[in-house]
């Protein structure tokens, strides 16, 4: 498979790219933070989502999706990461439509034609302190009657505060197991948590939440490869908005090098700006590359598809903030102002990075696959 | 798809039955490098092997056309090719200035004459070819160049300098930069010409580098003959034949510490460090470092790759090959000095027989020219910087 997007895939980012920046160009952020939105993101954009055939990229068609795939999906993480636009897509369309579709039973799987009409919206709670390591999951989930009782705290939800329902990773006597829950449920406490970049997550308490055996998704235990498969996916497509938003900024910042003067020269003459411009340029190109690697993987089904997807999260991670970094300091005193747009982008960018798992735990993943 | 995969399967099979025992796994040292050429030096029968079988089914350019000798591959069944000769370490076949550099110049440039001529024994790797571009007052400034061909009617009488000449001592042929046209703007006044390297008046002089080692040579032409048949493209337009295998030389440059292989940095750190109590390697600084190494290594694979799916696609910009020249480069250079570090002062052994004649060191040291010859790091960003990104001034 060429490492180049079919004419399809281009005719699809074309579509995205028109569509957002039309529809929520980063104005449109600007406008719910400034506003002060109660939910930090717009539902009426959520179902034009929906109406393009965006939400429901990666269901399948039997559930009122797209059925297309990772290159897809990743494709429109790339464009909202070139706008910014606060939108449930990582949450749902990505990581709760995976989980659905991987393993949810029938009821369960009545929750994919809302993701793909863009209706509702779902969240993964996977993380629970401030560093993505899902290996340290100590939420519990205790037999209790005909269900379980959950207990536990999550962290970094995404859009949790408006989701119609949780996908809660927890522990189980028979190991981690994923279980669909009810925000509405006793004992559920959500906290909004407005972030940095003006995107939205949540905290979530869990306090003796009742579920009945019902709300497994898959098998009690063997939550493993459900969570595997959606974080894997859900990575890859942030190492695309990680790209789209490093693009971005730096293409930005290169209209500025093209029209800024000083010292009676375009400051993009200065050979000090462009040696930086260029090494970022081929940095970016990297990223692209091993973004774009990781998807195809995940859609061929190869075997190391997981640690594609590592090696593009971390790759892109570390590209996108040198972007940010020099689009900063390249425009200078205006770059630090909240009128300028690359501080967005910064802010995003940090965002996207601690989104499950830094530079560092995937460079981890790496090393203990090669066996170092 | 299912052809592919026939393909695949009938690769496999033929390389288990010739890719010979000791052309496979890692490479010892530089002596198990195979580069052809009339007096060709092979490490084992195997190798030499190895190359014959390679050259014969047009393997060692697989993607040139099978009338000129080569494999005739697709781009999907060339990489093909290329997982499944990874698969079994198979080591190269051939390492060809003829492969990399010349051969797609001819195809670009070449008559159908030259290109019957020369691309064949290129393929076989019956000619060995060296590159004679820099001259001592043209480095980074290569179109200006002094090296004159006086036109004789029938040929040209040249006389002038080369400098860091690959294996000038050990090749047969010479793709080499002249100018024809003294009165011209610098770029319109060279020609792109060949010629045989035992033409009289052709010496050659080894230079000893940091490394102790000595691929470069300075090369003399006094009143070298040269046919005027051998002239590649048009005469004075000799830069555009320059910049078309400059390109594919960045692209090989840039690939280099892929070609060479070897073996994986974190191998080399565990066998001489050793691990902690959880099989960690036992140095925590080194081995981040390293595994940040493998992240850039496995992108940048991923973005040669990429780069060459564009040109087949006719999506690339030619420029593109500085990108891979400027990050491979540096890339190799932080791989070795890594290695370095892995090996501590096992590494640092000169002479040794453990060492293998102090194998590591003078690679390491090697590798401080990847990011000067072909045009150094900094050339590449000012190709970018203005091709690429068309920033003001550059």
């Amino acid at each position: 498979m060429p490492l180049i997007l079919t004419e399809e895939q281009a005719m699809l980012q074309e579509a995205a790219d028109g569509f957002l920046a039309e529809r929520a160009p980063i104005a449109h952020l600007r406008q719910l933070r400034d506003a002060r939105d109660p939910d930090g993101l717009s539902r009426d954009l959520w179902r034009a989502f929906g109406e393009m055939g965006f939400a429901g990229v990666i269901i399948p068609e039997e559930y009122g999706g797209a059925g297309l795939g990772a290159v897809e999906a990743g494709v429109i993480a790339e464009s909202l990461g070139r706008t910014l636009t606060p939108s449930p897509f990582m949450g749902s369309a990505v990581l709760s439509a995976r989980v659905l579709a991987d393993g949810g039973s029938e009821a369960q799987q009545a929750w994919l034609p809302k993701i793909a009409a863009g209706e509702a919206i779902l969240s993964l709670a996977v993380d629970e302190g401030p560093k993505h390591a899902p290996a340290k999951i100590a939420t519990r989930a205790e037999r209790a009657g005909n269900g379980f009782r959950l207990n536990g705290a999550k962290a970094f939800v995404l859009d949790g505060h408006v989701a119609d329902a949780l996908i809660v990773v927890a522990r189980a006597e028979e190991g981690t197991t994923l279980f669909l829950v009810d925000p509405k449920a006793a004992g559920v406490e959500i906290e909004r948590t407005v972030m940095v970049d003006a995107h939205n997550a949540a905290r979530v308490v869990l306090t003796d939440v009742a579920v009945d055996a019902d709300a497994v998704i898959g098998e009690v235990g063997n939550g493993e490869a459900l969570l595997d498969g959606a974080l894997a996916l859900g990575r890859a497509c942030a190492a695309s908005s990680l790209t789209g938003a490093g693009d971005q900024a730096f293409k930005i910042t290169l209209e500025y090098l093209r029209t800024r003067k000083q010292f009676g020269k375009l400051i993009g003459e200065f050979q000090a700006l462009q040696h930086r411009a260029a090494h970022l340029f081929t940095e970016l190109e990297l990223a692209r590359a091993a973004t774009l690697g990781a998807l195809q993987a995940l859609d061929a089904g190869r075997q190391d598809a997981a640690l594609a997807a590592s090696v593009a999260k971390a790759k892109a991670g570390r590209v996108a903030e040198l972007a940010v970094q020099e689009a900063v300091q390249m425009h200078g005193g205006v770059g630090m102002t909240d009128e300028f747009d690359v501080g967005l982008f910064m802010k995003r960018v940090r965002v996207l990075n601690e989104l499950l798992g830094d530079a560092g735990f995937h460079s981890e993943r790496l090393a203990q696959a090669q066996g170092f | 798809m299912s052809d592919l995969e026939g393909f695949r399967a009938e690769t496999r099979a033929w390389l288990e039955a010739n890719c010979p025992p000791e052309a496979r796994g890692p490479m010892g040292s530089e002596a198990d490098m195979i580069w052809g050429g009339r007096d060709a030096v092979f490490a084992t029968p195997g190798h030499k092997l190895w190359l014959e079988r390679m050259g014969e089914r047009g393997w060692t350019a697989p993607e040139w056309p099978r009338e000129y000798g080569g494999g005739g591959l697709s781009r999907e069944e060339a990489k093909v090719l290329a997982s499944e000769l990874r698969r079994i370490k198979a080591q190269p076949a051939l390492n060809s200035f003829g492969v990399w550099m010349l051969g797609p110049a001819l195809l670009a440039f070449g008559t159908e004459e030259q290109k019957k001529r020369f691309l064949p024994e290129i393929v076989r790797g019956e000619i060995r070819w060296c590159q004679g571009y820099s001259e001592p007052g043209a480095g980074s400034d290569l179109a200006s160049i002094q090296t004159r061909a006086e036109d004789r009617g029938d040929h040209w009488i040249v006389n002038g300098q080369k400098i860091w000449t690959s294996y000038a001592d050990k090749a047969d042929w010479i793709f080499c930069l002249v100018r024809t046209d003294p009165e011209a703007p610098k770029h319109l006044g060279i020609s792109f010409v060949l010629f045989d390297m035992r033409t009289p008046g052709v010496t050659t002089r080894p230079i000893t580098l940091i490394s102790g080692k000595s691929p470069f040579c300075e090369t003399f032409f006094d009143d070298v003959r040269v046919e005027k048949e051998n002239l590649v493209g048009t005469l004075n337009r000799g830069w555009d034949v320059a910049k078309y295998l400059l390109a594919h030389e960045r692209t090989m440059i840039g690939a280099m510490g892929e070609v060479a292989g070897g073996r994986p940095v974190g191998q080399v750190a565990l066998d001489a460090i050793g691990t902690d109590e959880a099989g960690r390697l036992d140095e925590p600084m080194l081995r981040a470092r390293i595994a940040e190494l493998e992240i850039d290594q496995a992108a940048f694979r991923l973005a040669m790759e990429r780069v060459g799916d564009q040109v087949k696609a006719k999506q690339a910009h030619p420029a593109i090959a500085s990108m891979l020249k400027y990050y491979g480069s540096e890339l190799n250079k932080r791989r070795h000095e890594l290695l370095m570090a892995a090996g501590g002062a096992d590494a640092l052994e000169w002479e040794s027989e453990r060492s293998r004649g102090g194998s590591a060191a003078r690679d390491w040291l090697r590798t401080k020219a990847n990011s000067i010859e072909g045009g150094t790091s900094e050339i590449q960003l000012n190709i970018i910087a203005k091709h690429l990104l068309q920033l003001p001034g550059a």
